[in-house]
């Protein structure tokens, strides 16, 4: 039971609000501790963890160009775009965009998108315009319409990403499956993604069809 | 064959890049502070495998305590105003998304179309990196564009990308911990000791009972690990195989798929699922850190709910 308790180090410090870098190292060298390790393991199976994943940090160097559209006004861009096109309301846009997500995703083509890519360039700014002009005005909205646009995204990737055959944890399914004597095929298992990817599209197209609904009604 | 050293040569020398700037930065009062945390994210992407392990264990502490202790800071490097940018967008119009549209369709080509391009039998790049390519290869295409295009002042991506990341913060590594962590977690046996509890804990004899134990299970470690790869084996063989599966004679493809889809709605109410959450509310410069959970959570509970009911409702047919 006491490995757990860099479990308990991370709900204290995130609760306690404490730089979450500090906490995750602290929680490694305690659960580390608990196992009976020792600190030089832990730091070198930490270190060991955190080069094998440098592909994670990859993601990064889309920011140069990124920003230098940005200099050149992208976002002013983008917003006057949605802002010609009279039926574009922030609900529709979003439900749009996460519809494109989940079939893209699905295809398997995961990487077309992402919060970096296209949401800070492109989708958030949208969203904030179409918002404005159903009335959104403040700072306080706009931040919300800005993570509506990013939960968009993370919705529309991970309930679409298990339709398609050989995404990472299908094909880490099969494998485990295996492993216990249980042998599937990909399609077999991917094929049960879908009603859940049905009901993520009803669900959180409601959430911003009621939120269309709610900016009109002011 | 192009791959990950090549990936991680090419982030290296951006990260470089920014450390050398932020060293010059004299307006920001953390200058070095900011210079050591990227230098070290340089050195890591550049020599991260010449290390070693306990070599690498160190980076991260120091990494760590940069951070932690405070002495990294944001930068304001100087960007163009807010009328600047109006008047720019109106002279360039669309044109301004060709570069933004080109990494997009640059990772689909690449994702369709490299795996059919080798030279002399081998591959020309790995398959197993082809989205990784193929994001670096857009950006670079992007940016040729991008330059053509809008004629910009030397050294005038490199700043603006030192903006955004500065923007970010240390939570640009926070992915690359929390998956550190996940590697410490496995090595001290986290995992057997979860599964073990929850076992203990489902009520006999209600096979209700056991499908929400297992779908609850999924989402509530996935919280815990900040990811659903990480919960599942355990949650799997703790509870889906032994009660579900061989108990009550449940499809195992149902089970483990909508299983694994569980474990996703936890990842929407996590902030250890880093790279999903905190870092699109730094990207997007909210003042609430979970603010993009905050978003989530009314999606993912009843989506929680339908994938417990629809394990219940299909898998014992």
């Amino acid at each position: 039971m006491l490995v757990l308790s860099g479990i308990g180090v991370i709900v204290l410090g995130f609760v306690l609000r404490i730089n979450p870098l500090l906490v995750v190292t602290v929680a490694a060298l305690v659960t580390g501790w608990a196992a009976g390790l020792d600190a030089l393991t832990v730091v070198a199976a930490l270190g060991k963890a955190f080069n094998d994943n440098r592909y994670v940090s990859v993601i990064w160097i889309v920011l140069p160009v990124i920003g230098l559209l940005e200099r050149y006004g992208l976002q002013e861009r983008a917003r006057t775009l949605i802002s010609s096109i009279h039926a574009a309301t922030v609900g529709r846009l979003l439900l749009t965009y996460m519809i494109f997500r989940q079939l893209t995703a699905a295809a398997g083509l995961n990487a077309i998108a992402g919060h970096a890519q296209t949401v800070r360039p492109l989708l958030a700014p949208m969203a904030v315009a179409a918002a404005e002009k159903q009335g959104a005005t403040t700072d306080a909205e706009h931040q919300k319409i800005r993570a509506m646009a990013a939960a968009t995204d993370n919705i529309g990737l991970f309930f679409g990403e298990d339709i398609f055959l050989a995404v990472a944890s299908i094909l880490l399914i099969k494998g485990f499956l295996e492993n216990y004597g249980i042998l599937l095929s990909p399609l077999a298992l991917s094929v049960w993604a879908i009603p859940t990817a049905i009901a993520a599209t009803l669900i959180h197209g409601f959430r911003l069809w009621r939120l269309d609904k709610r900016l009109a009604a002011r | 064959m192009i791959g990950l050293s090549f990936i991680y040569s090419f982030g290296g020398i951006v990260f470089a890049a920014i450390a050398l700037l932020s060293a010059h930065d004299r307006a920001n009062r953390k200058r070095w502070g900011n210079a050591a945390f990227w230098g070290l994210l340089a050195l890591s992407f550049l020599g991260g495998n010449a290390l070693g392990d306990l070599g690498n264990g160190v980076l991260v502490l120091v990494l760590v305590a940069l951070a932690g202790f405070g002495a990294v800071g944001r930068s304001h490097p100087a960007t163009t105003d807010a009328p600047t940018r109006v008047a720019s967008a109106a002279k360039f119009g669309n044109r301004l998304f060709v570069p933004a549209l080109a990494i997009p369709v640059t990772a689909l080509a690449g994702t369709l179309l490299f795996k059919h391009v080798d030279i002399g039998g081998l591959p020309l790049v790995d398959p197993k990196q082809t989205t990784l390519v193929s994001l670096a290869l857009g950006v670079l295409i992007a940016l040729a564009l991008a330059s053509v295009m809008l004629r910009p002042p030397k050294l005038a991506a490199l700043q603006e990308g030192r903006r955004l990341l500065d923007a970010v913060g240390w939570a640009a590594v926070l992915p690359q911990m929390l998956a550190a962590l996940g590697g410490v977690f496995a090595l001290a046996g986290v995992g057997e000791v979860v599964g073990q509890g929850v076992s203990a804990i489902v009520p006999d004899g209600n096979l209700f009972a056991a499908v929400a134990a297992y779908t609850l299970g999924m989402a509530l470690f996935t919280m815990v690990m900040g990811n659903a790869f990480a919960a599942f084996p355990v949650m799997t063989a703790a509870v889906a195989l032994p009660l579900l599966v061989h108990g009550y004679g449940g499809n195992p493809a149902i089970i483990a798929a909508i299983g694994m889809l569980s474990g996703f709605c936890g990842t929407l109410c996590t902030p250890m699922a880093a790279n999903f959450n905190i870092v699109p509310a730094t990207l997007l410069e909210l003042d609430d850190r979970n603010g993009v959970i905050k978003a989530q959570v009314a999606t993912a509970l009843p989506l929680l709910v339908i994938n417990t009911l629809l394990i219940y409702g299909l898998a014992f047919r």
